[in-house]
């Protein structure tokens, strides 16, 4: 956990101190409407459907346990009594009054935590791999980099009104898993020849409207030019970005426009300017970032755990979970644990107050009193001794967060949709519940094996549908509630062939890709349906269960799964009937 | 009129501010005169009474003025709309790249809630839009009493600042 100097605190005290002012003067009547909402949205606040709603920072995805207390106390007191974690690994409380809202941050801060920059145009949280810090496939420990990149980004003023929001993410690891080709940045840790840390600088990407998977602009940028780099990178955009339509005005567009090459040019003709400026950073303030980052203080334990292999043979339950919800970790003796947020009937990402306190407890007993968001919208436990882990386990199971989902059709990526936001054009949490209920039993789920299914309630895209190996956006179409499906996406995981847990290469891991359209939309109702025949045509080419449902996309092509969704009517027909026969 | 913070004191304006599409200057006076104007009429205006000033809009470059920066009085960068967020590089790019020393006047929709940001880019003069309260902007300039970015306040970084005041000293790039 990144802890707070007296400078880090004091600015986000007078952050407060500003909010608060601006609160009182909008209440007032002093600040128009307008100007007031660019206020507030800089700070997280957005007015939607019922309520405002408050999205609170947790940079890079990383939270102390007395934080979650503090989340939980603020659901509580100022909410109905639940958070929603989001694929920006944020928090967003649904129904807070906008007038409790300083108070809200000043709470807040006696946690070192805020809500600076979760919205608006300006560069919001930067993010980063969950199993960062503990990855056995790790190049650098992302979370000083994403630190260094915080507080560059934090009031920046020149970037401060930037066309449009701005988002960065940063990969320390072998493999990404920080989704950073759909990215505005995208920066990935390499180290040279002589081992020196620098970044593959990713520029482009983004979901939204316009899916584009990101360009490469410098394929090896030492690290002490980083800040300076984004700020070439920022000031080519800032002034040069598309303001007269909100539709184009991403930085993707301004690379699209411009050509790869041609913005590559113009941002290294900015950087000339400023490379090796006062900018330039030092390896005091990479030490001094990186101290300040509190460690576990791990024991030396054997790399295995015989309990653990008893129960493993033992418990099948167990063993499933163990399977899907816990990763090996760097440091002999330890594994990391999702705590799984999909859980069948509840609204994906959402925790209940005395769930966070109680996940809390957890992440103090089980994992040195930290843990972690994932984009995907679960909890992770990072640093959990094996020997602890059917314990925590069976604590998990009681609290309804050991779902043993994780990577597999249920652990669904999902937007609060229509439900909550007032851009969506359908709702997503119902539809995530249907099809979640459809492939309730446990066994076949296994056998589907591993499957991103994610869901968007608008082309806006914040559930990441594009690349989801399975993709559903809900359209509008004359004021009904339709569902369009993509399959082939992907957020992209390595370049290299990588081992996945079990020693088997995972094949096909490849870049990030975009999914293809299958066909006309689909009504609410029959959503699952079809999810279930793209699964049955699935089930039917993979060559063995090794051969992942985005392998099968890839290797034969959409058209066989369109053929088999929409060829024959009679079939799907029959098919519906048998279902309501047998419910 | 605007009321004009300089240098965080409230001031008398003199300057007559033309319009982007203004095609002429009075004869004397001091004045602000659009970028377009400057580049059709230079050596007019250089002969004219009273002193020179220049606005750029947003989308204007400023490099456009660069080897004539110690010709003006004034440079001022006009903010449309508030949102639009090109005039904080353009000013950066006056004061860190051209070497503009003159005053830096931000005009247009200039609020008190951007004063900061304007003021870490190098503006020094902000002709506040009518309804603000002159007051109230004054105390903006502290509402910050730190900043992480290098910045035309702040030339150096907060991370060099410490460096140097930490016993061991600093190693530079």
């Amino acid at each position: 956990m990144y802890l707070y100097d007296e400078i880090d605190q004091r600015l986000v005290d007078e952050r407060v101190a500003q909010y608060r002012d601006q609160t009182r003067r909008f209440l007032a009547g002093k600040l128009s409407e307008d100007e007031f909402r660019a206020l507030r949205l800089r700070n997280g606040l957005y007015i939607q459907k019922h309520a405002p709603m408050l999205r609170v920072a947790i940079p890079y995805g990383l939270l102390a346990s007395r934080q979650l207390r503090m989340l939980a106390h603020i659901a509580g007191t100022y909410d109905r009594g639940y958070g929603h974690f989001s694929t920006r690994q944020n928090i967003q409380f649904n129904w807070p009054k906008l007038e409790d809202v300083p108070e809200i941050l000043a709470e807040l801060a006696t946690v070192q935590m805020h809500a600076i920059q979760t919205s608006g145009n300006s560069v919001r949280n930067i993010t980063t791999d969950h199993f960062a810090g503990v990855a056995r496939d790790e190049i650098v420990d992302s979370f000083v980099w994403c630190e260094v990149i915080r507080q560059w980004s934090t009031f920046n003023p020149e970037f401060s009104y930037l066309p449009r929001k701005f988002k960065i993410a940063v990969n320390g690891a072998l493999a990404d898993r920080a989704a950073t080709q759909v990215h505005d940045i995208g920066l990935h840790a390499v180290r040279d020849a002589n081992g020196e840390v620098g970044f593959r600088v990713l520029v482009g990407g983004g979901l939204g409207r316009t899916p584009i998977i990101g360009h490469v602009i410098r394929e090896f940028l030492p690290w002490r030019h980083l800040l300076t780099y984004l700020d070439a990178i920022l000031r080519v955009y800032n002034r040069h970005g598309r303001r007269d339509n909100i539709h184009k005005a991403r930085i993707k567009i301004l690379m699209k426009e411009r050509g790869p090459e041609k913005f590559r040019e113009e941002v290294e003709a900015e950087w000339r300017h400023l490379k090796d400026g006062p900018a330039t950073l030092i390896s005091e303030e990479i030490t001094r970032i990186d101290a300040r980052f509190t460690r576990p203080s791990y024991a030396r334990l054997p790399a295995t755990d015989a309990g653990l292999e008893a129960a493993l043979a033992a418990d099948r339950a167990f063993a499933n979970w163990h399977r899907r919800n816990v990763d090996p970790h760097k440091v002999p003796g330890y594994a990391a644990v999702t705590l799984s947020l999909k859980k069948t009937g509840v609204a994906p990402g959402d925790v209940t107050a005395e769930q966070m306190d109680r996940i809390a407890d957890l992440a103090d007993r089980y994992s040195f009193e930290e843990l972690r968001v994932s984009h995907e919208q679960n909890l992770i436990l990072a640093d959990v001794r094996l020997s602890d882990l059917r314990a925590l386990w069976r604590e998990a199971r009681s609290l309804g967060l050991a779902t043993p989902n994780i990577g597999l059709l249920t652990n669904i990526i999902c937007c609060p949709g229509g439900d909550f936001c007032s851009l969506a054009n359908a709702v997503s949490i119902p539809v995530a519940e249907a099809i979640q209920r459809r492939f309730d039993d446990l066994d076949y789920l296994h056998d589907i094996g591993e499957l991103d299914l994610n869901i968007s309630g608008c082309m806006n895209a914040c559930g990441h549908h594009h690349v989801g190996h399975i993709g559903i956006l809900g359209v509008d179409k004359n004021g009904e509630e339709w569902y369009q499906i993509e399959i082939g996406g992907n957020q992209g995981t390595t370049p290299f062939p990588l081992l996945g847990k079990e020693g088997v290469p995972q094949s096909g891991g490849g870049g990030a890709a975009l999914g293809k359209v299958i066909g006309p939309s689909f009504a609410r109702d029959d959503v699952p349906d079809v999810i279930e025949r793209l699964i049955e045509c699935y089930l039917t080419h993979r060559d063995s269960e090794h051969e992942r449902f985005i392998d099968v996309v890839r290797r034969i092509g959409i058209e066989p799964f369109k053929e088999y969704v929409y060829g024959n009517a009679d079939q799907r027909a029959s098919h519906r009937r048998r279902q309501l026969a047998a419910a | 009129m605007a009321t004009l913070i300089k240098e965080r004191r409230i001031v008398a304006d003199n300057w007559r501010l033309l319009e982007p599409d203004a095609t002429e200057a009075p004869a004397a006076g001091d004045v602000i005169v659009p970028l377009a104007l400057w580049q059709a009429q230079r050596a007019q205006l250089l002969t004219r009474a009273g002193r020179l000033g220049v606005r750029l809009e947003p989308s204007e470059d400023p490099a456009a003025i660069a080897d004539d920066v110690g010709l003006f009085g004034v440079v001022a960068v006009n903010f449309p709309k508030f949102g639009d967020g090109r005039g904080y590089s353009t000013a950066r790019l006056l004061r860190e790249r051209y070497g503009y020393k003159g005053e830096l006047r931000a005009i247009g929709d200039v609020l008190r809630d951007h004063l900061s940001f304007m003021a870490g880019c190098g503006f020094d003069a902000f002709a506040l839009r009518d309804d603000q309260d002159p007051q109230d902007a004054l105390a903006a300039f502290d509402d910050f009493t730190e900043a992480y970015q290098a910045s035309v306040e702040r030339p150096l970084p907060l991370f060099r600042r410490r460096a140097l005041a930490s016993p061991d000293g600093m190693e530079w790039s």
